[in-house]
């Protein structure tokens, strides 16, 4: 754009021309926002208002837009002009409806006003107009690696939808875990009897269906390239390669039962009659719905007991911590094995919950109408005596040491452990450490390495910078955050589902894989049009690097939450831009600052903080810079207004895409510039982290941990630098904080590089 | 006697308890247990009485005290998220441990029942003032005396208000067909034994 023209529109709607002097407001966007055409209008977002825009643009050339009126959340329709630059001044929620009604509060409200019309001014100068990138490419398949349920519904799901599917399984059949079952738990009302499974439907629905590709014998060896564009290679068992190109992929890969050798106080491998519960599977498949024999010496079987949470909810740090929510169920189904072919059996679940999870409780009630009995329990070991086991346990109703002495079989409830490859998080902390100076966490990781532990095997193979992997949550599941984002993994255009997300059965496990399978195809779709996916879907800018500026030091390919950026030969970074979220954590990482979009850099929020009119030191008008991520704490600000409460009018906030953008260099500049605090709010970190970009807030604390030298060396208190977490539900802490924060720095006192 | 945690006292207490069947399908909620008014004065609670009788304790069951202290008061029926008959239950255990003989001796609910129910089964009707007396010299004729002592001012009162005739205590009033009368419970306790297999 080569002919920038700025116009500055004022709106006077919504009490605005009531409270704030609007006429003023229109000189300062004229004397110092060099605004090129000026507007007022008594009511900007009605179509009179917005014509007068479009009228604007269309004669008078205007380039860029700056709107003084309402938050940039509010009116995004009216205001959404895709052809030009638009930045907005938040006028109503950003000023006149935290701040009070009063006389005396009539100047610094004015005042913000001021602040908010020169930023708005300044930022939208800075900004260009997002071009997205018309040679964005899309192929219309998605890969689903793993043919269990979850895969298998996945790829008939997106097959109905219209996709093309490639479906990856690494054993000779499909089926997974529900082929080894002799029945399901039931799906369908009335929840009352085991049922069949869905497999041999299932493939044969696959086979019929011609959209969908299936690789058997076969594992995704390598796995290149970005949403819209990966480039798959497929090896068999055979030796032979394939390759494939799909737009998105659906990890599949389920789950593993705990290994119950683990468990030889439980009697496992002690005794052929303690089984775990796919054992007892297998011998229910064995005896296809004849009567199930002991299998030490297929003696008649006449008492069995489940154990349930063997080896899980664990909190000794030897197994499992978690519940995996599906054990329950599977021993009421089995038990009923034994009722539904013998009702004099006696079969007794011995449990610390009872968890049956969706329609569960129906299962679990006709459970006990067969006469399965539950027992509240703690096993603590099972002795094998003979043919029989001798199952000693704490009766927890009656608060009895008591024991069951003639079990012709103990089934163990082991739990499931997910088949997510390798786990590349812990690698990745160590590397972002190390690239801070602290090598203590990539030593430890080395030497975990070196210890010649059995290692996981990768699934995807990935080529990304980051490793070969989806990063995983804890206990290993893939990461998806479970509220926010489901089945979306870091890895954009890569969705995880099933099992191998968190524990479930195998209602859940379809359910789950529908949802993925659409997933799949919003990333499909977005990266075809160029756009960034979740969530700051339908955005076009993209990171501009500028490469003779770049030092290759790397903390960009490190610190991007999704691993977008590869590195070429000669170690420079390369932007895959169908991977990235447009977070802006790598603008935020590059110390050397040359990483910006078109619409949001370095220097549209510098030229803001540095547009904001900072009173002397004599004026006992501090002023106090808030970067506020725009996903959280900037809607939380906006609700504490629309609430009228009532917060300082020292503040002047500017929302970021995530706190991972924020770069130092923002901190420095308003600090040097006269500025007496800076408040940064982004969302809670850590394992239950709320941060839309995953890492951004934790990677910015950890950054500004970092600033306290950088504070000292300008002689100032460390202070008037602080980070906070904040939720969107935060409508009375965020002003509460901004107050306390407020009264801090007049504690304080002002800031002594004003005026320098 | 019946083995542990095996099914046996269980299917004994679905075949010859009233609402027996019921028992199996407790899901050890407590609830039952929280709202007994009686609940802390009693060994245990409806909860742990069913979960005794899957564990096979089938003499602690059946000696315990427990289900005659039972006041009818619905509470447990009305809250169990299963909807038991929990005090049917108890009650239906009450009644078995007593006709087995297992029920303990000198539980004065027992007592009282037992009294009513003779004192019913005679006439037809309630002899108030055999029944009152029955109770005041239950524990020996001394004690006896002191009882009706003690309660001699609402025995007046009772008296003057009509509600007791003394000129009871010779026979008493009763149903017109009284040999029809204990026929029909002759026939009905046969058929309820034929069903629950008592001698």
């Amino acid at each position: 754009m080569a002919d920038m023209k700025v116009a500055a529109y004022i709106c006077q709607g919504c009490g605005l021309g009531d409270r704030l002097d609007t006429a003023a407001l229109a000189g300062v966007a004229k004397k110092e926002g060099k605004a090129a055409l000026v507007r007022e209008h008594e009511f900007l977002c009605n179509a009179e208002g917005v014509k007068m825009i479009r009228d604007d643009i269309a004669n008078e050339a205007v380039t860029h837009v700056m709107i003084g009126a309402c938050s940039r959340r509010a009116k995004t329709e009216a205001f959404g002009f895709t052809d030009v630059a638009v930045s907005r001044a938040n006028l109503r929620e950003g000023v006149i409806w935290c701040q009070p009604e009063t006389d005396e509060a009539r100047e610094t409200t004015q005042e913000m006003a001021e602040d908010y019309i020169r930023m708005g001014c300044a930022e939208v100068k800075k900004m260009t107009l997002p071009e997205g990138n018309p040679a964005a490419v899309t192929e219309r398949t998605v890969l689903v690696v793993g043919g269990g349920v979850s895969g298998m519904t996945a790829a008939l799901e997106a097959s109905k939808a219209g996709y093309k599917v490639v479906l990856v399984e690494k054993s000779g059949a499909l089926g997974g875990w529900a082929a080894k079952l002799h029945k399901r738990s039931p799906g369908k009302s009335p929840y009352a009897e085991p049922q069949d499974t869905p497999v041999a439907d299932m493939d044969a629905a696959i086979t019929a269906d011609a959209n969908i590709k299936v690789y058997l014998n076969a594992i995704t060896s390598k796995t290149s390239g970005s949403p819209g564009q990966f480039e798959i290679e497929i090896s068999t068992e055979s030796g032979s390669t394939a390759t494939e190109k799909v737009g998105a992929i659906i990890q599949a890969t389920g789950f593993s039962l705990y290994d119950a050798n683990n468990l030889p106080e439980l009697g496992y491998g002690k005794s052929a009659n303690v089984v775990d519960q796919a054992g007892l599977e297998a011998l229910a498949k064995a005896a296809n719905g004849g009567v199930i024999k002991r299998p030490s010496d297929g003696g008649e079987v006449k008492t069995v007991v489940f154990v349930q949470c063997a080896g899980q909810r664990d909190d000794t740090g030897k197994h499992l911590p978690y519940c995996s929510g599906s054990c329950c169920s599977t021993s009421v189904k089995q038990a009923m094995y034994f009722k539904d072919s013998n009702p004099d059996i006696d079969t007794v679940v011995i449990y610390t919950d009872l968890r049956m999870p969706g329609n569960g409780e129906d299962f679990y009630r006709s459970g006990q109408n067969k006469g399965v009995t539950f027992t509240k329990g703690k096993v603590s070991s099972v002795e094998a005596a003979g043919n029989q086991c001798k199952v000693n346990f704490h009766d927890l109703i009656l608060n009895d040491q008591t024991a069951i002495d003639n079990a012709d079989l103990v089934v163990l409830a082991t739990g499931q452990v997910p088949n997510s490859g390798v786990d590349i998080d812990t690698k990745l902390k160590a590397d972002i450490a190390a690239a801070a100076g602290d090598n203590s966490l990539l030593e430890a990781y080395n030497a975990s390495q070196a210890e010649g532990a059995v290692q996981p095997i990768s699934v995807l193979n990935l080529t990304y910078r980051q490793g070969p992997d989806v990063p995983q949550l804890k206990y290993g599941f893939t990461d998806s955050h479970f509220i926010c984002f489901p089945y979306e993994t870091r890895r954009t255009g890569i969705y995880s589902a099933g099992p191998v997300r968190r524990p479930m059965d195998m209602v859940q496990a379809m359910e789950d894989a529908t949802g993925a399978a659409m997933k799949a195809i919003q990333a499909v779709e977005n990266a075809g049009l160029g756009r960034a996916a979740h969530p700051r879907s339908g955005d076009l800018s993209f990171p501009k690097v500028r490469l003779e500026g770049c030092t290759q030091c790397k903390r960009c390919t490190v610190e991007c939450p999704f691993g977008a950026i590869d590195e070429d030969e000669k170690r420079f970074p390369v932007f895959n831009e169908s991977r990235c979220r447009r977070c802006g954590t790598c603008m935020g990482a590059c110390p050397v600052r040359v990483i910006s979009f078109e619409n949001y850099s370095i220097d549209t929020v510098g030229s803001q903080l540095k547009a904001v009119d900072v009173p002397d030191e004599f004026s006992e008008k501090p002023r106090i810079l808030i970067l506020a991520c725009e996903n959280d704490a900037y809607p939380a600000l906006d609700m504490a207004a629309m609430n009228r409460n009532v917060y300082s009018a020292y503040v002047r906030i500017i929302p970021v895409r995530c706190l991972g953008s924020v770069n130092t260099i923002w901190i420095n500049d308003a600090l040097s510039s006269g500025y007496d605090g800076v408040m940064m709010m982004g969302c809670k970190h850590g394992d239950d982290y709320q941060c839309h970009f995953v890492k951004g807030s934790e990677l910015a604390s950890y950054r500004m941990s970092k600033i306290g030298d950088t504070l000292k060396q300008m002689g100032l208190e460390e202070d008037r630098v602080a980070t906070f977490e904040v939720a969107i539900t935060d409508i009375e802490r965020v002003p509460q904080l901004i107050n306390d924060y407020a009264a801090k720095i007049q504690e304080i006192g002002m800031s002594p590089l004003k005026g320098f | 006697m019946s083995e542990k945690y095996h099914n046996n006292f269980l299917k004994e207490v679905e075949e010859m308890v009233e609402e027996g069947e019921w028992v199996k399908m407790c899901m050890q909620c407590g609830v039952c247990a929280g709202s007994c008014p009686l609940g802390p004065h009693w060994a245990h609670p409806p909860q742990e009485i069913f979960m005794m009788i899957r564990a096979g304790k089938r003499e602690e069951v059946l000696r315990s005290d427990s289900m005659w202290m039972c006041t009818s008061c619905y509470n447990c029926v009305v809250r169990c998220p299963r909807k038991l008959p929990i005090t049917h239950i108890m009650h239906g255990l009450a009644n078995y441990a007593h006709r087995l003989g297992l029920s303990p001796k000198n539980q004065p609910t027992q007592q009282f029942a037992t009294l009513f129910w003779n004192n019913l089964a005679q006439t037809g009707r309630v002899n108030e003032l055999k029944l009152s007396l029955g109770i005041y010299f239950k524990d020996g004729f001394a004690q006896g005396v002191k009882n009706a002592m003690a309660m001699q001012s609402v025995g007046l009162g009772m008296v003057k208000a009509k509600r007791l005739n003394p000129m009871e205590l010779f026979g008493g009033h009763g149903v017109k067909d009284k040999t029809g009368f204990h026929a029909m419970l002759k026939k009905a306790k046969e058929i309820e034994d034929r069903r629950k297999n008592f001698a």
